[in-house]
């Protein structure tokens, strides 16, 4: 019978870490931005039918960056369990913090115990009302929670997206500046992103109770365009 | 509550109703036995019919429970989603919890999805679900619902009628459903033609609840000493809009006018 090589569990975790890593950093990135009348969402996406962001219930949008098919089944599921919460209790006791535990334990787990760790960041936002504060739960791919600041970003060259929104971003934002502050932070100084090369949502309290809306390019570029 | 994944083979998709049933959670409750002699409240009249811009749907306030009222502000016409309503006639109890899962439904297959169901799949999953509801029916339980909408794809409102075994009738110009639905659809089939405006319409609704009201004991009228009036909604390419008591309160007393004399 032949033995396994031993490998010290410190390796294995940061094999596995630099995975993947390596896989989230060779998506784009996409940042969520705090605004007066509620969160911005804004993801460098060419696409116009494979959704980085989207709905999960009345005040909460999901978004992920990363391997499409990974985030995809962490959006349904949390769809799912959601409307399964909202149908048997009530709509008000469904809320981002739960979805965020669930989330993950579900990526630590798969972290420490499956062969490969999915390849994902993702982002659970929901939009206060009655006073309640906004809130941002970021979650990595080994299932570390990160919560709250004004703006979050995922995906590849955070930190270099997270320094330049940092200069540039003030409290209360209208919708059109949070969402030229968030186009420049992703782009850089080098490069120009066109509406066409963005998937852009809103969480807006003003919204009535599903408070998520896509914004579609001619209203993205009317905004860039200030 | 933990977070509910499936196998590729064993996923339900967008079926919400699919989804409960795989985790048990099996939405309607399938009694033995026969329910007639429960004395359960039952919803009554509910109309809707055609106009220029799309649908009006209306719905008296009243549940009966035998020859008792049982409730006064019942909302039997109900908004499903941005672009259609139901509305519902029979067993109080049963008809919520199907109207309550069919809204879920079809925000869940939204989200789920991406896109909307077209109107014809609205009307189509809601016939499953009147469908299912069968066996309940057999025993004292029925659910008839009207479903109505403004369908993006033709731009026309349109309108549907259901019987108990979740078939699914779809009407030209205007449906009534209910114990008052023989005076209530009377009345609308007299004043009826084609392309009438948003207020004609929304009056002919009005009118049609009244005279049910006035023939059917198990239909409430506008009830002017609670300030209870029916619910009255219009859908159009613009979504569904509710009409405020304020408004209805003007109509109905045109209405009492133009009775008065009789």
């Amino acid at each position: 019978m032949s033995m396994p090589f031993y490998v010290a569990p410190e390796q294995v975790m940061k094999d596995r870490a630099d995975y993947a890593r390596k896989g989230i950093a060779r998506g784009r990135a996409l940042v969520a931005i705090r605004y007066a009348d509620g969160i911005a969402l804004v993801a460098e996406n060419p696409s116009n039918t494979l959704r980085k962001i989207s709905e999960i219930y009345d005040r909460i949008a999901f978004a992920g960056v990363g391997k499409y098919n990974e985030f995809d089944q962490l959006r349904v599921a949390g769809v799912r369990a959601a409307d399964l919460k909202g149908y048997q209790y009530s709509r008000d006791d469904v809320d981002a913090r739960s979805l965020a535990n669930q989330y993950a334990q579900i990526l630590g787990q798969i972290f420490t115990h499956e062969m490969k760790p999915m390849e994902v960041e993702i982002l659970v936002a929901e939009v206060g009302h009655d006073g309640s504060p906004d809130q941002l739960f970021h979650i990595l791919y080994d299932g570390t929670v990160m919560d709250g600041g004004r703006f979050r970003v995922l995906g590849g060259d955070a930190e270099g997206i997270n320094a330049r929104l940092d200069k540039t971003y003030a409290v209360d934002l209208t919708l059109g500046a949070a969402v030229r502050a968030a186009t420049a932070a992703l782009c850089g100084p080098d490069r120009t992103l066109e509406a066409t090369d963005l998937e852009v949502a809103v969480l807006s309290r003003s919204n009535g109770r599903r408070c998520f809306q896509r914004l579609s390019d001619d209203v993205v570029a009317l905004l860039l365009a200030g | 509550m933990s977070m509910p994944f499936f196998s590729p083979s064993d996923d339900p998709g967008s079926n919400f109703p699919d989804l409960l049933r795989r985790l048990g959670l099996t939405s309607v409750a399938q009694p033995g036995g026969n329910a007639a002699h429960l004395s359960i409240p039952h919803a009554t009249t509910c109309v809707a019919l055609r106009y220029a811009d799309g649908v009006v749907m209306a719905g008296d306030r009243r549940a009966t429970s035998g020859n008792l009222i049982s409730h006064r502000s019942m909302e039997k016409v109900v908004q499903a989603d941005r672009h259609s309503g139901v509305a519902i006639a029979g067993a109080a109890g049963p008809a919520i919890e199907m109207i309550k899962l069919f809204a879920l439904q079809l925000e869940h297959y939204e989200k789920v999805e991406g896109s909307a169901l077209s109107l014809e799949g609205k009307a189509n999953q809601l016939s499953m679900m009147v469908r299912g509801n069968l066996s309940a029916a057999m025993m004292g339980m029925i659910v008839i619902p009207l479903f109505a909408g403004y369908d993006l794809r033709r731009q026309i409102g349109r309108l549907w009628n259901y019987d108990a075994t979740g078939g699914r009738y779809e009407e030209r110009d205007y449906v009534a459903t209910g114990s008052g639905s023989l005076h209530a659809g009377t009345v609308i089939k007299v004043g009826f033609r084609d392309a009438l405006d948003r207020d004609e319409a929304v009056n002919l609704a009005c009118r049609s609840l009244w005279e049910a009201a006035d023939a059917d004991s198990a239909t409430g009228g506008p009830d002017v000493l609670r300030g209870i009036y029916p619910v009255v909604a219009t859908i159009t390419e613009a979504g569904w809009q509710r009409l405020d008591d304020a408004d209805l309160i003007t109509r109905y007393e045109m209405i009492m006018q133009a009775v008065r004399p009789r």
